[in-house]
């Protein structure tokens, strides 16, 4: 069967024929995995407020603080990219701004993880 | 817009305005608003790390202005909702496994998110502080 939808609903052209189940799965393994990874980063804040360079440095430049740090960018921002699309999909219905929203979504979330990704290697590879 | 959907229309996304505001409700629109908040708050991270990716002359730019009284505030929300959202977040796994949807439970569940987080950001500053010495 590779079709669950009746052949009138197929006809009437109503239902998802998208991909939203793997959204969904995604959206829920990234929450699961920003649970641990919000905490560290809370503590990293708590740890490092008002500290000088070096010592952000040093902190950020240790691998079980930076390799955590890669964790985080990546599985938040694909997190929060899935996150802003259900918003736009719930309230922008004009077609055309719809499709430039959803694209400006993906363009800011690729932008943010290749820049944390980048700083976070950066120092990690020059400590 | 295409044929069938002029046909049948497809049902709209709920009227917020019209409904008696509840607990669960509200929460539910503050864990959007925190994710949204979170959303252009990655922007904070960003720079925080490539400010100290670049070296001490930018760092210095970031840290004077995240030292502000603006800053200070502006990462005392930013703890805040992402303790909320992480909050909210657990909430709806409860929900995805099938539990919590009885009255009672949800809105416990809702008031927990709440004050929850007021009290766990309160904690995390005082600790904050009193590890660091000052603010």
């Amino acid at each position: 069967m590779k079709d669950m939808r009746t052949p009138l609903s197929r006809v009437r052209g109503l239902g998802s024929a998208k991909t939203g189940t793997r959204d969904f799965w995604i959206q829920r393994l990234t929450a699961a995995a920003n649970v641990p990874l919000a905490l560290f980063l809370i503590t990293s804040l708590v740890a490092l407020m008002g500290a000088d360079y070096a010592t952000v440095r040093s902190y950020l430049g240790n691998p079980l603080v930076a390799i955590p740090m890669l964790l985080l960018v990546l599985s938040g921002t694909l997190h929060m990219r899935i996150g802003m699309q259900v918003i736009l999909e719930d309230y922008v219905h004009q077609p055309g701004l719809k499709v430039v929203s959803l694209a400006l979504n993906n363009f800011f979330s690729a932008v943010v993880a290749i820049s944390g990704v980048y700083a976070a290697l950066k120092i990690g590879i020059q400590s | 817009m295409s044929l069938e959907a002029q046909l049948r229309p497809r049902p709209l996304s709920p009227h917020l305005a019209i409904y008696r505001r509840t607990m669960t409700m509200m929460m539910s629109i503050v864990h959007r608003l925190t994710g949204t908040a979170l959303y252009f708050g990655m922007l904070l991270l960003t720079w925080w790390l490539i400010a100290a990716a670049e070296g001490q002359k930018s760092y210095q730019l970031f840290e004077s202005w995240i030292g502000s009284a603006a800053g200070k505030f502006i990462l005392l929300c930013y703890t805040w909702a992402l303790i909320h959202h992480l909050l909210g977040g657990l909430r709806h796994f409860a929900w995805d496994i099938g539990q919590g949807f009885d009255l009672p439970t949800a809105n416990l569940m809702a008031r927990a998110t709440l004050i929850g987080s007021v009290i766990l950001t309160v904690l995390v500053w005082t600790i904050g502080i009193w590890v660091r010495g000052a603010l």
